[in-house]
């Protein structure tokens, strides 16, 4: 499988463009999701949409996938408004609000089709497989699609950047300073529902809510800045669909959809490990890091604090003595001469004859201001 | 018994060992745990069967249990990053899990009859077609003793650790202070939670386990604020559900779990609207009661402030009124309609003028409400 197959092989190409288009919605949209604590918004959206296919594939009477599409958003867009209204008009949380929903919207689309496929009707064959869509089968027309739905998504998060932003960040601010939050509110959830209906038959329910969360969360490890976070997050949706598409073409029987999810995820894992700033090696090295420069301050504190006791504060002592006020920190000798070392190195300690050490002038010094901004003396 | 009554039991059944553990799931805030669950044991179950290699093992049930509490264990571990918010790391690991479930059904679909679909839909209906036979004796579906176990194990569980279920659940802190061990509490939960979704989920499909799991207990959440209220509520909620749900399924011909969880959701819609205090209806109603009083006392406080003074005319005129309140014409016509209705301000000279009744009900409220006393 190489890669120039990309720009050659229609289907492939197909697709992965396909990709790349869905890779920029979600990865905007679930951007704000992540952000807004909403990520299982896409989960829950996909499942509800169930039963607005099947009711306009009742009312239409054919599987015509525009009107589909209509039925399937209408129906994700109400329980989203539904939701919100239990969210303010109870006490329910909102994933118990979310679980329910979604559980009972879904049941309830499990109902239609089961009616509908009692129906006289050789049509219905494969009216669920729109809920479980496949990558394989995207077309040019849903590339088409796919192209202006992102145009019709994207412009109005550009149109209304500072607004988003705000209401992401601090929700009560943008209420207090006069946005109409629950305008805003609704404007930005019908985008996700947009977002994720229209990515929903091709790629089905669970890569949907995948596509909506990894690239996101994967991008958060990178940036603190949201213009960023979403153009990263887009990036890492369209990279992973385009090697999930490449994997899948290129070991027989490998399902499209679940290969995408897997490459993202490992994407986000590998973002929480290695990002700067926020990776857990990089924490780790710090810690490390954080925490021998601790000790030497540690130690040379035994030393000042020997000092202060003495009448002669530069009479050295033995590493027992200094050993004895330990704060805490549990320093073997060998560690503790390690450390007495350093502070020599650096001219705070100094060592005499048989291994007694004691604080220099510079080091007593240097610890007096040390206390002296902490505002108190440390025993 | 005949098939009818074996499916509604066994859909009493799940629907009480769902609301048992689902009281404490949305308690904790972890509803969408159970979603999860539901979709990472197609894993457990596809490894499972690797190792075993049989299809109608009852192993299966416990491998996929196990995937169960992988997943809560992969979700909290990376909670514990603070890397991402607890919903994300739901939405980060199960499409994960399933999508590797699915992968492995995809690659050795020859050698597994697995049905992802029928996996995730179920269909009760069938239950009664799986028997148990013991020695040749027929005694019944084998869905309906696993569902009971099922049950006996719920209801031993709850029994044993009510009251550190009760405390881990409302003060972490104080349970660990107490020597309680959170962490022990939230895995034997969790795990329970997944061994009683793969069990159902088995019987009835993966929606109607969420149904049931999330919707009576957060119907029950609605109703009262007390614990043991609260699960007799979604037991009782869930019976009802599983019942009725039975019932509408065979009058219309359709899915049996979908409509039960069709049942669980109109059953949460007339108490979310209709129930007395905190029901939407009380308390849209409450909310602009509180709106019209708080105006009336704004009102009577305006007409206290103005009365005597030089600009009384201005301030308090009948037609001038409303630039100084700026209120909606329609909402002040309303509220002074109302001040009059109730004796509490008279109009002289085209004059708003309070009465002393109205001056006492004013000042009372005012000294409630900036807690001057």
């Amino acid at each position: 499988m190489a890669l120039s197959e990309l720009f050659t092989d229609y289907t492939l190409r197909t697709v992965a463009l396909g990709s790349i288009f869905l890779g920029i919605v979600s990865g905007t949209l679930g951007t704000y999701a992540v952000l807004r604590k909403q990520s299982l918004i896409g989960d829950m959206v996909s499942h509800a949409a169930l039963p607005g296919i099947c009711l306009s594939f009742l009312i239409i009477g054919s599987k015509n996938t525009e009107w589909l599409l209509l039925g399937a958003f209408l129906a994700g867009w109400i329980a989203t408004i539904i939701i919100n209204i239990i969210h303010t008009h109870s006490k329910i949380k909102y994933d118990s609000a979310l679980g329910t929903v979604l559980a009972v919207f879904f049941g309830f689309g499990l109902v239609l089709l089961t009616y509908i496929q009692k129906i006289p009707n050789a049509n219905q064959a494969g009216l669920e497989n729109f809920l479980f869509g496949q990558v394989s089968t995207i077309l040019q027309r849903d590339v088409i699609f796919m192209g202006i739905v992102a145009v019709f998504t994207i412009l109005p998060v550009i149109l209304f950047w500072k607004e988003f932003k705000l209401l992401s960040f601090d929700h009560d601010f943008a209420a207090i300073i006069g946005f109409s939050t629950n305008k805003l509110d609704l404007l930005l959830t019908t985008l996700m529902v947009i977002a994720v209906i229209a990515g929903l038959q091709s790629v089905g329910v669970v890569l949907m809510s995948a596509m909506l969360i990894a690239p996101a969360v994967s991008a958060r490890q990178w940036t603190d800045k949201l213009s960023v976070m979403i153009v990263l997050s887009s990036i890492f949706g369209a990279v992973s669909g385009v090697v999930g598409t490449l994997i899948s073409s290129s070991i027989p029987k490998m399902p499209t959809g679940p290969i995408i999810v897997v490459v993202v995820t490992i994407i986000a894992f590998i973002s929480m490990l290695f990002a700067p700033n926020r990776g857990l090696i990089w924490k780790k090295v710090r810690d490390y890091y954080n925490k021998k420069e601790l000790s030497t301050h540690m130690v040379l504190n035994n030393l000042y604090i020997l000092a202060k006791n003495h009448e002669d504060p530069f009479h050295p002592h033995d590493l027992e003595t200094i050993c004895l006020y330990n704060n805490g920190l549990r320093l073997s000798k060998r560690m503790m001469k390690k450390e007495l070392n350093k502070l020599k190195i650096s001219g705070l300690a100094k060592e005499y004859e048989e291994g007694n050490w004691a604080i220099t002038p510079e080091g007593f010094k240097k610890m007096e201001e040390i206390h002296f901004e902490g505002g108190g003396d440390m025993e | 018994m005949n098939p009818q009554l074996e499916i509604q039991t066994i859909a009493i059944l799940v629907a009480i060992s769902c609301s048992l553990s689902g009281v404490f799931l949305i308690l904790r805030q972890m509803a969408m745990m159970a979603d999860a669950i539901s979709h990472t044991i197609l894993l457990g179950i596809v490894l499972a069967f690797f190792v075993i290699q049989d299809l109608s093992s009852p192993l299966l049930i416990i491998g996929a249990a196990i995937m169960g509490t992988i997943t809560v264990f992969l979700v909290e571990t990376i909670n514990k990053t603070k890397l991402v918010n607890e919903d994300a790391a739901i939405g980060l690991i199960f499409p994960f899990l399933f999508s590797l479930g699915i992968i492995l059904v995809t690659l050795y679909a020859g050698s597994i009859h697995l049905d992802v679909d029928a996996v995730l839909l179920g269909e009760l209906a069938f239950a009664p077609f799986n028997r148990l036979i013991i020695n040749g004796v027929d005694i019944g579906p084998k869905s309906l003793y696993i569902m009971l176990v099922i049950l006996i194990l719920n209801i031993l569980y709850i029994a044993l650790f009510y009251k550190e279920l009760k405390l881990s659940t409302f003060d972490v802190g104080l349970a660990a202070t107490l020597g309680f061990s959170p962490v022990f509490i939230h895995y034997s939960l969790m795990s329970l939670v997944s061994i009683t979704s793969v069990a159902a989920f088995d019987a009835v499909g993966a929606i109607l386990v969420l149904a049931f799991m999330v919707g009576p207990p957060t119907i029950a959440y609605l109703v009262t604020d007390n614990l043991t209220k609260m699960i007799w509520l979604s037991v009782l909620f869930g019976i009802i559900s599983a019942i009725s749900g039975y019932w509408v399924a065979t009058w219309f011909d359709v899915t049996i779990a979908g409509t039960m969880a069709t049942m669980v959701g109109i059953l949460f819609a007339i108490v979310f609207i209709f129930i007395p205090e905190r029901g939407l209806i009380a308390t849209m109603h409450s909310k602009k009661e509180q709106k019209y009083e708080f105006a009336l006392i704004s009102l009577l406080m305006h007409i206290i402030n103005h009365q005597g003074t030089p600009r009384e005319i201005e301030e308090l005129g009948i037609d001038t009124i409303k630039n100084h309140l700026y209120w909606e014409e329609k909402f002040t016509e309303e509220i002074i309609d109302r001040v009059l209705d109730k004796n509490y301000a008279y109009i002289e000279d085209n004059i708003l003028k309070i009465s002393e009744e109205g001056k006492k009900f004013a000042l009372s409220n005012y000294y409630h409400i900036v807690d001057l006393d």
